[in-house]
């Protein structure tokens, strides 16, 4: 019960302190964009290409293009949005009334987690939503494996949310937010030193960019969703078409490994919280 | 190995109990020694200087704070225990709270938390805010909130779930002289219903007029528990304004008490009863003195603080 009632406040925190509204105020904006965008150059491409697998190969890769953009801005928000969560209530005091009244302090951090992730959700299922609908709306086409791909997306806020809860536990706010950057970034180099390792098939490369994505999945993530949703032009050529999961498709084992790594990353969480002094 | 005795039963617990708790932060010392009892119905004050350990005391007390060593009840139920903290109402020091809430939203959250049903909070949230003076600020964020009405909200929220034990720390800091009164107010009606109240406060003269007994803390220990009645009767001092007494009926008044000291026609001298009081006045009168003032003079809780904790602050 607590669970819920904590989560509705994050949730209404979230809505409360404009995140949400700024989020997705400019998520419309964005959407414009693409849609503005996308019908210029569907014009451009049913003059000049009647051939409709190529056709569908160019509103493959805009989508695709679309989803990067959505899935990076979901990582910001969820680590701009969750990284004062925790630490920044104990800083200020806030968590002493809270934790005063017969609540568990588990109750608390999984409350939280989940109306963070009620807010994230609502916002990569609309932005993303947004970006298939547009596509198919202009163009007729659609990707394979669409819920496939959206549900790793959701599963890289899971991750990121889960490692800015353990680190507002036992950092303060900046110090957090500097490390779950930092950790993105490695995650991000990693991913494109182990593509072009496997363009080049030079396996220290490859090697490197496995390593990256154990300490971080969430590149690793991203790539496996861009690949389930690629064009089958790209999964006939073993994804070398794909820009964004250049050859170099993440397995199933890094799946599992990641939903693992955000259990227990959030497990560990709860934990560190339980046993610190507030 | 436990340290503090169990219960009998069919008794009733103590509404705090601890033991030679102890806190260190980082190799540092904050609580070397938490050892006293609160019974249920009284009121009772814990003073100390500035960095006495007397937050972070209450914090272990709620389960804020992990102890070290030692051991501690709440309502019966081990520190820790989320369980008593339903009968337990509490203010915290500096009353931080989601200021993007409203008023009456802020109770109903913490209502929710202690699992008051929606038809109890209906009617008992409007009873609070009208105690508390906040009735006309119910729809209001708390962020437009001044420090004394956040004091007050933060109070009405200490006393959401009916509490047999309300522990405030430092609960009139940001209050002007209405707030106090009201403070007091909500004190009395909590010790006639039979609540425990923990005042974690340095302004002496509330304890003095609130509490029924009081600990004085020093550097993380408990130095002494006083019950403020008898020792506000116990140490009694009278000062006499006396003209025309002889020496030896002078030197004949130190059978009632010790201290005897003049300097001039002023005496003074501290008694053990205040019964003898009319003994003395008859006294002077029966040895031909003129007497133009005996007035009894009760040590303040201040002159005692200073008395016990020493004038150092505990720095």
């Amino acid at each position: 019960m607590a669970v819920f009632v904590i989560a509705r406040l994050s949730f209404l925190e979230a809505s409360r302190r404009w995140i949400l509204w700024a989020a997705l105020i400019l998520g419309v904006a964005f959407l414009a964009i693409y849609a503005i965008g996308f019908n210029e150059i569907r014009k451009d491409t049913e003059r000049s290409i009647s051939n409709a697998i190529a056709s569908s190969e160019t509103y493959n890769f805009l989508m695709m293009a679309g989803l990067y953009v959505v899935n990076f801005l979901t990582v910001m928000m969820t680590v701009l949005s969750s990284v004062d969560a925790i630490s920044g209530e104990i800083a200020s005091g806030v968590i002493h009334t809270l934790l005063s009244k017969p609540v568990r302090r588990w109750q608390v951090i999984l409350g939280k987690w989940l109306g963070f992730e009620m807010m994230l959700s609502l916002y990569l299922f609309l932005m993303a939503g947004g970006v298939i609908a547009v596509t198919y709306w202009l163009s007729k086409y659609h990707s394979p494996n669409l819920w496939n791909g959206l549900g790793l997306m959701w599963l890289n806020t899971a991750l990121l949310l889960s490692i800015t809860f353990l680190g507002g536990t036992v950092l303060s706010t900046i110090a957090n937010g500097v490390l779950a950057f930092g950790l993105y970034g490695i995650a991000f180099i990693g991913g494109w030193i182990e593509q072009f390792g496997s363009f080049f098939q030079n396996q220290n490369a490859i090697n490197i960019g496995i390593l990256c994505s154990l300490l971080i999945p969430s590149e690793a993530i991203w790539r496996r969703a861009s690949y389930e949703m690629q064009s089958a032009l790209a999964s006939a050529m073993g994804g070398f078409a794909n820009p964004f999961s250049l050859g170099a498709t993440p397995s199933q084992a890094m799946i599992v490994y990641a939903v693992l790594y955000t259990l227990t990353t959030l497990g560990l969480a709860v934990r560190k919280f339980s046993q610190r002094d507030l | 190995m436990t340290l503090l005795k169990p219960y009998n039963e069919g008794m009733t617990s103590p509404a705090i109990e601890t033991k030679s708790l102890k806190k260190e932060f980082n190799g540092k010392t904050a609580v070397r020694d938490l050892t006293l009892t609160v019974e249920r119905g009284e009121v009772f004050g814990f003073l100390g200087p500035n960095g006495a350990g007397k937050t972070t005391s209450v914090k272990m007390l709620l389960g804020l704070v992990i102890p070290g060593g030692g051991e501690g009840r709440l309502l019966g139920y081990p520190l820790g225990d989320p369980r008593p903290r339903q009968k337990v109402g509490f203010l915290p020091e500096h009353f931080r709270f989601h200021e993007w809430l409203t008023a009456a939203e802020f109770l109903r959250l913490h209502a929710e938390l202690y699992s008051i049903p929606a038809a109890r909070q209906r009617a008992h949230i409007p009873e609070l805010l009208e105690m508390v003076g906040l009735t006309s600020y119910a729809n209001q964020k708390l962020r437009t909130f001044s420090k004394g009405m956040l004091q007050r909200i933060g109070l009405a929220q200490a006393l959401l779930n009916d509490p047999d034990l309300v522990i405030l720390d430092e609960p009139t800091s940001g209050l002007d002289p209405v707030g106090r009164r009201l403070v007091r107010d909500i004190i009395r009606g909590l010790r006639e219903r039979g609540a425990a109240v923990f005042l974690n406060s340095h302004l002496l003269s509330e304890v003095e007029i609130t509490c029924d007994r009081v600990a004085f803390i020093k550097h993380g220990e408990v130095l002494q528990v006083n019950r403020l009645q008898t020792l506000v009767q116990g140490e009694l001092s009278v000062q006499m304004r006396v003209r025309a007494l002889r020496a030896e009926a002078m030197a004949g008044l130190a059978r009632w008490g010790q201290n005897l000291r003049a300097d001039g026609e002023a005496i003074t001298l501290t008694l053990q009863d205040e019964a003898a009081l009319p003994e003395i006045a008859r006294y002077l009168i029966e040895q031909g003195a003129e007497v133009y003032a005996l007035t009894p003079q009760k040590l303040a809780l201040e002159d005692l603080f200073i008395k016990i904790v020493g004038t150092d602050g505990g720095l």
